[in-house]
């Protein structure tokens, strides 16, 4: 397994580091090539592209020795210490396979155990996991026993963010190199920004800076998922951060893009704030950032994981404090030097998690930081697809997934009403959004909401199943957004649109199938079709990737409001929402593509996108449709739950302030069938509403708005949260910043300028008196002594008769003096 | 010989000085002037004479005019070599004409 590990790094490690390179050679692109060469896109592409290959390498390595793991797994009882062995710093063990007594057994001995000791010692017997591996490509710094260093942590998770994440952004860049060919050609105009004197902006093509950038977000996001600790993933946070700041602004000349690219850049500062707080009290209290458990000096040291939840997943709670693991049950760990048992305070615990969980917030645009996806619209479309279906959105419920067993459940209580509130609020104003970029953003943060929900209530597995799902499909309809945008010439108001379906036939099929997708449409009774079909390989209805996740959620969330009867609204909205996601799907793509034209002038002018463009949209449809074949039976959903954290497969029980308990994966899959109707049911529902409204106009959906325009207005003003904030905060802290400025220009810059005056006064006084008097004496020493001089050489005749006068006459006139006052002796 | 007092003696002198600068204020002629000097020292020289007499040794005016008569050998030589000069170059020992120094 070591071996494996290290392999599977470099795969990944190489799948991480191209698109850098591609990044590092396409930013001179404008120095090399002429603004109408495609080299970089062709750069980019391959990049990435052979990031992808890497990453399915990888998925078949792991895949194959997990099935291994799978048989091997009956006869591991017996062997299973000879399977523990610490490794080198690529350590990999397989662990957890304990028979319940003998867990029992070391528990006993162990004074540090809690009491559920007994409780979660029957959980071994039937939990089978593979541990991630883990290790250290390169050591940053070392303090002591602290150390900061590059890592990788590896299990199924990552492998296939890995091939989503790749696989999304080939297809993208290959779409964009069709959607940006705009901006192939040295004089761009750029209808959207105006001069000062009111004309269009002329600026040279930017078609290589795209990619660049495109690039250096890959790398950012790969190196999130590739990171081995939590302070390198909050290194490629910020620099996803930045990249989408960049991708949003890309369109610089248009104020609208800049603020909106300000927006998101500030608003993700908000959760990053928090991710910081976490970050510092893990580091004080854990001394390591990292994930999985490492070497230091010999000594086997557990990582976060480890020491948080031990092998068991139970927190070891003592009063007030949660003690951490420092040295396991079974001796893995050596004690540290002092011998001292590590805790931390409950609180503590809590507020780090709600921290770190407050940077996916901000990422993952969840209430109340949503805000900034919306606007972030502004983006070329293919940036839309990139940075807000798949790839940074996506950061913030890795991590809260990836993090998840440092979550205490007071944490993910607030994860399952954060990703509640969201869902429910993006999902109502993307009923009536009509900008068809904008309805996608809003069902993207509906959908995020999903996820974290989906988290927050103990179901990892469907959470994260749901993130690989959603990404396909909208990445597909955005890409299919972008499609009609590009062939209406930039129009983006869907009124304008409308019967499009027979101009571009590939771009409305393929965004059907999104739609079906994110709806959760299924065929029911076709389960048992399928199951025929199959020879019983199958045996779940037909439907589309997004039924499938949506309903393990769905399934979720009732499973744990029966057990949980005070949080009914975690099922109910989730519920609600998968009506509404519907309709509003639907209601896309009837304004659309179905109907007649409403604006003959863009339908008339409107084309099918080239081919470069509808080939990434049908492969991608082709993953939006099949990739979670068979839900919960499928090879998807049992991937990634085998790498989900330990102790969630049977439940957990927590009391305390947040008395809540998981439901286990048993109670899940009771109440499936059940969810599953349900959720069809208002699926159902809500694509009907649609048909009738959009499609056979039963209703006039103008006289609903005006019937209902209060509500009609709250939601158009999107539940006001812009105009709050804009009141909380943007213009209190421009007047803040103007009275500042005030302050600076009155007060400050007027001392400065009144020293100064005072200093230019004193020193033209200065340069008086020198000039006047200290001059004027040189002078006038110097001019004295001159006209004397000129004045004596009146008497220097050089007539030497007359100097033996002078002389002689001098003479005489002493001697005359000399007697005249000399006193009488 | 009888005792001639001091006061003939300085007499002479002074007349011989006055002479002497008399003669260099008025003569042009360069050799002329020459002469003039010499009648000045010869005037000094006659005093340095007369006053040794009244001193304890007698002697050492005498002295100091040998030394003058000495000097104003050499003087008349560097002299008359400016003189010799000072007609190549003008033509003439008129000293009126050597007023390039003039202020």
């Amino acid at each position: 397994m070591d071996s494996l590990g290290y392999e599977l790094s470099w795969y990944l490690r190489i799948a991480w580091l191209l698109p850098l390179l591609g990044f590092a050679i396409e930013v001179f692109g404008g120095y090399w090539g002429t603004r109408k060469s495609k080299t970089a896109a062709y750069l980019a592409i391959g990049c990435i592209g052979a990031g992808f290959v890497l990453s399915t390498i990888a998925f078949c390595r792991w895949n194959s020795e997990m099935d291994a793991f799978g048989h091997a797994d009956a006869a591991a009882e017996e062997h299973h210490a000879a399977t523990v062995e610490p490794g080198f710093s690529g350590q990999a063990a397989i662990a957890d396979d304990h028979p319940g007594g003998h867990a029992e057994a070391e528990h006993a001995t162990d004074a540090h155990t809690d009491e559920h000791g007994d409780a979660h010692g029957e959980h071994h017997a039937e939990h089978k996991s593979i541990e991630a591996l883990s290790g250290t490509i390169y050591t940053l710094g070392k303090f002591g026993d602290l150390e900061v260093s590059i890592d990788y942590y590896i299990d199924s998770l990552t492998i296939l963010m890995f091939m989503m994440v790749t696989l999304i952004a080939t297809c993208i860049h290959i779409f964009a190199i069709g959607y940006m060919s705009d901006e192939l050609t040295e004089d761009y105009v750029d209808h959207h920004a105006h001069t000062s004197d009111g004309k269009h902006v002329h600026r040279p093509g930017r078609f290589y800076r795209f990619f660049s950038y495109f690039s250096l977000f890959c790398f950012s996001m790969l190196g999130i998922v590739f990171a081995g600790n939590i302070f390198q993933v909050f290194v490629f946070w910020e620099l996803v951060g930045i990249c989408s700041f960049l991708l949003i602004g890309f369109y610089t000349e248009r104020k609208s893009a800049n603020v909106a690219a300000n927006k998101a850049f500030i608003v993700n500062r908000v959760g990053d704030f928090g991710f910081i707080i976490g970050l510092m009290i893990l580091w004080t209290y854990c001394g390591t950032f990292k994930f999985g458990d490492y070497e230091v000096d010999g000594h086997e040291r557990p990582g976060l994981f480890s020491m948080v939840r031990g092998h068991d997943g139970e927190l070891a709670q003592e009063g007030d404090e949660v003690l951490l693991k420092t040295h396991g049950h079974d001796g893995q760990w050596e004690a540290p030097h002092d011998g001292e048992q590590k805790t931390i305070p409950y609180m503590l615990l809590v507020v780090a998690g709600l921290g770190v969980f407050g940077g996916c917030v901000g990422k993952s645009a969840q209430f109340p930081l949503q805000t900034w996806l919306p606007d972030a619209m502004e983006g070329p479309t293919p940036v839309s697809a990139l940075v807000h279906s798949a790839t940074m959105v996506a950061a913030g419920v890795y991590l809260a997934g990836r993090f998840f067993p440092v979550f205490t459940t007071e944490v993910l209580l607030a994860i399952a009403y954060t990703g509640c509130i969201t869902l429910f609020v993006a999902a109502t104003i993307a009923i009536v959004a009509t900008d068809i970029k904008k309805v996608l953003a809003y069902s993207t943060i509906s959908q995020l909401g999903y996820m974290m929900l989906a988290i927050g209530l103990g179901g990892w597995a469907a959470g994260l199943f749901h993130l690989i799902t959603h990404a396909f499909f909208k990445s597909l309809m955005f890409l299919c957004s972008g499609s009609v945008i590009h062939g209406c010439h930039h129009e983006q108001e869907m009124p304008k649109m409308g019967g499009l379906r027979h101009k571009m036939p590939i771009t409305a099929y393929t965004m059907l199938i999104g739609v079906i997708a994110i709806a959760g449409l299924a065929i029911p009774g076709t389960g048992s079709l399928m199951s025929l079909l199959t020879f019983g390989a199958v045996d779940k209805p037909l439907a589309f990737s997004g039924f499938h996740s949506k309903d393990a959620i769905v399934a979720t969330a009732l499973a744990y409001t029966q057990l949980n009867p005070l949080h009914f609204l975690l099922f109910l909205t989730p519920l609600v929402t998968a009506g509404i996601t519907a309709f509003y799907m639907f209601r896309l793509w009837f304004y659309t593509f179905a109907g007649a034209p409403r604006d003959q002038h863009v339908n008339d002018h409107c084309h099918e996108s080239p081919k470069v463009m509808w080939v990434p949209l049908v492969v991608l449809s082709f993953f939006a449709a099949f990739c979670a074949a068979n839900g919960e039976q499928g090879s998807l959903f049992s991937m990634l739950s085998f790498s989900e954290p330990v102790g969630l497969a049977d439940g957990m029980t927590a009391t305390g302030t947040a008395a809540i308990t998981v439901p286990s994966h048993h109670a899940i899959h009771e109440v499936h069938g059940t969810a599953g109707a349900v959720a069809l049911l208002a699926a159902v529902l809500g694509t009907l509403t649609a048909y009738l409204l959009y499609c056979k106009k039963v209703v006039d959906p103008a006289n609903i708005k005006t019937q209902f325009s209060g509500v009609y207005n709250f939601l158009v003003e999107k539940w006001q949260f812009d105009n709050l904030y804009d009141a909380a905060f943007v213009r209190p802290s421009h007047s803040v910043a103007r009275w500042c400025s005030g302050c600076d220009r009155n007060i400050f810059d007027a001392i400065l300028h009144g020293s100064v005056k005072v200093c230019i006064w004193i020193a033209t006084i200065d340069r008086k008196f020198d000039e006047g008097i200290i001059d004027g004496l040189v002078n006038l020493v110097g001019n004295v002594t001159r006209s004397v001089g000129l004045s004596l050489s009146v008497f220097q005749t050089g007539r030497m008769r007359q100097y033996v006068m002078f002389i002689a006459v001098g003479v005489v006139a002493l001697f005359a003096l000399l007697f005249a006052f000399m006193p009488k002796a | 010989m009888d005792q001639i007092g001091l006061s003939p003696v300085l007499l002479v002198g002074a007349v011989l000085f006055v002479c002497g600068v008399v003669c260099m204020t008025t003569k042009r002629n360069g050799i002329g002037i020459l002469m003039g000097v010499e009648l000045v020292l010869n005037a000094a020289n006659l005093n340095f004479v007369a006053f040794s007499r009244h001193t304890s040794l007698g002697l050492d005016g005498q002295v100091m005019a040998l030394f003058v008569i000495v000097l104003a050998a050499a003087e008349a030589a560097v002299a008359l070599a400016i003189a010799l000069n000072f007609y190549n170059n003008h033509l003439t020992i008129d000293v009126d004409h050597g007023d390039e120094l003039r202020g």
